[in-house]
């Protein structure tokens, strides 16, 4: 044998060898919101060391998210709008709700603590239409009776990205205020009456911290870790709600999931007098037709496993888990909707 | 050495040469390739935006993503605006570091500043714009912003400039930021050029009782112009195309103010938030054509830089 050749079976046996590691390895990829990654990087690790099995979790945005999983770059993708049903069927894809959370209005005034200060939806929707443009506007003075509000001018912060954020806020604010609707509409991005731009939560949370006399809305968990001030809303049956647990439990129990089509619920502005009123899920999709059935089973049993034991984590860190309720529809809909290119289902 | 060989040797050297040729030129038509390939990924990119809008794109503030309606006006005025601020700071400064370097600084300081400066041109955008937003930003808005909006916003023409709130992220601090970012290339291009100037020019000039000042403006800097404007246009090159320092503090607001305190947005900040969350194929392509109007902004600058030095060496040639 000479030099070369040796040289050349040495490296084709190194590359065999590589191969077979990597074919027992299973790797599961999957992309897009930012706003659950938290969770599903803790999530990952904690399977990881259980199972071994590697998932690696890209936060690239909803709408990254969207456009991966269509392009077939990953096993799943991640979105904190869900696709309406017909987006669902025309790209063969279904979608279930992994997570939930919650969205606050925080602001920046001087003497007001977190919670002290009081919102409902038509004031919140005309401070970002711009249309309250004081702190001390009757508005908010009828609101706040005893508080002491300055006249100074209301910064409004929003996010310069799209975000899946904005869309649940938009949502709740189009649900609330007929001018917000017309005027400005939801969805990831729109157009902003008034005004700043942050990038992502954190941009958002930096520009409200730093800017005096400042409002805008995050994500509870990017509030609760900035220790921000945040305001209390009035919900659906007219009650002052605090941004917690309970009231995002509230919410999410109380929407109908069962008559949600392909998972499309919005659990904003949802009735019940703890029910906080913007709240939201974040969405997992993945192809109805799997041409390789096996990574889709282990993408299926893993969020199977964070369902049933990774609750206690996502409490812990702010998030809140999907109802056992909701977790079974889930079930139920892997069994009937996902199939291998032969037909067949294989979740069982 | 025998004939024959040596017709070898000739050889050899012949066909070493045509190869070294033709994989330089490779070298630089890969470049004109990727240039070339680039505009018309960008024009194939933008097409379904030009059809929908046309020259509209160009003369609309609105955009509004659920709408899909969409105008570059405001970051292609963001882009510009904060460019030049960047370089009527920048410009001045440059010059009197580059002049107390050359000139006027002490021998033992030269070194210690130069590198400084070399330092600065290295610090990654990144950091100058945690930077800006972080410690500049908020003492800006504590200290300077209420003084510009007390005394230079009631003016009658530049008022309008300098009005709104103190928020301390803004057009004017984007182009601060940038200013800061471009000076240390502006400034060691001139320095190194002015230290090119020959030291008889100078030291007849002060033979002849100039003072620095005179000796600067008369001599070293029409001596020295060409290169000088090279190093304003690198700045400027890179005050246009500015992303991450730009998005931290211009405040990422797609609306048209005639205050440069208010947020604003440029083509490469928006490019930078909006991109990966872009939904929808008009929305996609509106970005792209940012892009492009950004590429053709930097050609038509950078082009008329070529062309204005073109004819001050020609102006040059016929007077003396």
């Amino acid at each position: 044998m000479t030099k070369l050749n040796r040289f050349f079976y040495i490296f084709g046996l190194a590359a065999s060898l590589s191969l077979a590691v990597n074919a027992s390895a299973i790797n599961l990829t999957g992309a897009g919101a930012t706003f659950p990654y938290p969770i599903y990087a803790k999530w990952a690790d904690t399977y990881k060391t259980q199972t071994g099995i590697n998932l690696n979790y890209q936060s690239i945005g909803s709408g990254g998210g969207i456009k991966q999983i269509i392009a077939k770059t990953v096993d799943f993708g991640a979105s904190d709008m869900p696709l309406k049903p017909e987006e669902l069927e025309k790209n063969g894809l279904m979608q279930f709700p992994a997570v939930m959370g919650g969205v606050v209005p925080v602001i920046n005034v001087l003497g007001i603590a977190a919670g002290q200060f009081k919102l409902d939806g038509k004031v919140l929707a005309d401070i970002f239409l711009g249309k309250i443009t004081k702190w001390n506007d009757p508005a908010l003075m009828a609101l706040n009776v005893g508080t002491k509000l300055p006249n100074e001018t209301i910064t409004v912060v929003h996010r310069s990205d799209g975000s899946g954020t904005t869309f649940i806020f938009t949502n709740y604010l189009s649900k609330v205020s007929p001018e917000w609707k017309s005027a400005v509409g939801e969805g990831t991005a729109v157009s902003w009456k008034a005004g700043t731009g942050g990038k992502g939560n954190e941009g958002v949370a930096s520009y409200v911290q730093r800017i005096k006399n400042s409002i805008g809305y995050v994500e509870y968990a990017y509030a609760l870790q900035n220790k921000m001030t945040y305001a209390q809303l009035k919900n659906h049956d007219g009650q002052f709600v605090k941004p917690d647990d309970t009231s995002f439990k509230a919410a999410a129990a109380n929407a109908d999931w069962n008559k949600a089509p392909g998972f499309y619920e919005l659990l904003t502005n949802e009735p019940g007098k703890e029910s906080w009123p913007i709240t939201g899920a974040t969405f997992i999709l993945m192809h109805k037709t799997q041409d390789k059935p096996e990574t889709a089973q282990e993408v299926l049993k893993f969020f199977d496993w964070a369902y049933s034991n990774g609750g206690k984590i996502a409490e812990a860190m702010d998030y809140v888990p999907m109802p056992e309720k909701v977790q079974q529809l889930v079930r139920a809909a892997w069994k009937a909707q996902l199939k291998d290119n032969k037909g067949k289902t294989f979740w069982k | 050495m025998p004939t024959f060989l040596r017709e070898v040797h000739m050889k050899r050297h012949n066909l070493l040469d045509i190869l070294f040729r033709n994989i330089t030129r490779l070298s630089a038509f890969t470049v004109l390739v990727l240039l070339v390939a680039i505009m018309v990924s960008l024009i194939i990119g933008s097409l379904p935006s030009i059809k929908a809008f046309g020259f509209r794109f160009l003369t609309s503030a609105e955009w509004n993503p659920v709408m899909d309606e969409f105008g570059a006006l405001v970051p292609i005025v963001g882009t510009l605006v904060t460019s030049t601020i960047a370089l009527l700071i920048a410009i001045p400064v440059s010059f009197g570091i580059a002049l107390f370097l050359t000139e006027l600084s002490p021998r033992w300081l030269r070194r210690p500043l130069g590198i400084a400066i070399e330092l600065l041109a290295g610090i990654p955008s990144i950091i100058y714009g945690m930077w800006g937003l972080f410690v500049f930003a908020p003492l800006f808005a504590e200290y300077v912003q209420p003084w510009l909006i007390e005394k230079l916003g009631p003016l009658p023409i530049f008022g309008p400039l300098f009005q709104g709130i103190p928020m301390g992220i803004g057009v004017f601090t984007a182009g601060i930021i940038l200013a800061i970012m471009v000076i240390p290339f502006i400034a060691s291009v001139m320095r190194d050029v002015f230290e090119v100037v020959p030291t008889l020019l100078k030291e007849s000039a002060y033979g002849l009782g100039a003072t620095t000042w005179e000796v600067m403006w008369h001599v070293v800097l029409p001596y020295t112009k060409i290169g000088v404007a090279g190093g304003i246009m690198l700045g400027l090159g890179r005050a246009l195309g500015e992303t991450m320092a730009v998005t931290f503090v211009i405040g990422n607001a797609h609306e048209l103010s005639a205050s440069l305190l208010m947020p604003g947005n440029s083509i490469s900040s928006a490019l930078a938030n909006e991109f990966n969350e872009a939904v929808g194929k008009l929305y996609t392509s509106a970005l792209v054509e940012l892009g492009l109007i950004l590429f053709l902004i930097t050609f038509i600058v950078l082009s008329l830089a070529r062309y204005m030095l073109y004819m001050l060496t020609k102006r040059e040639g016929s007077t003396t």
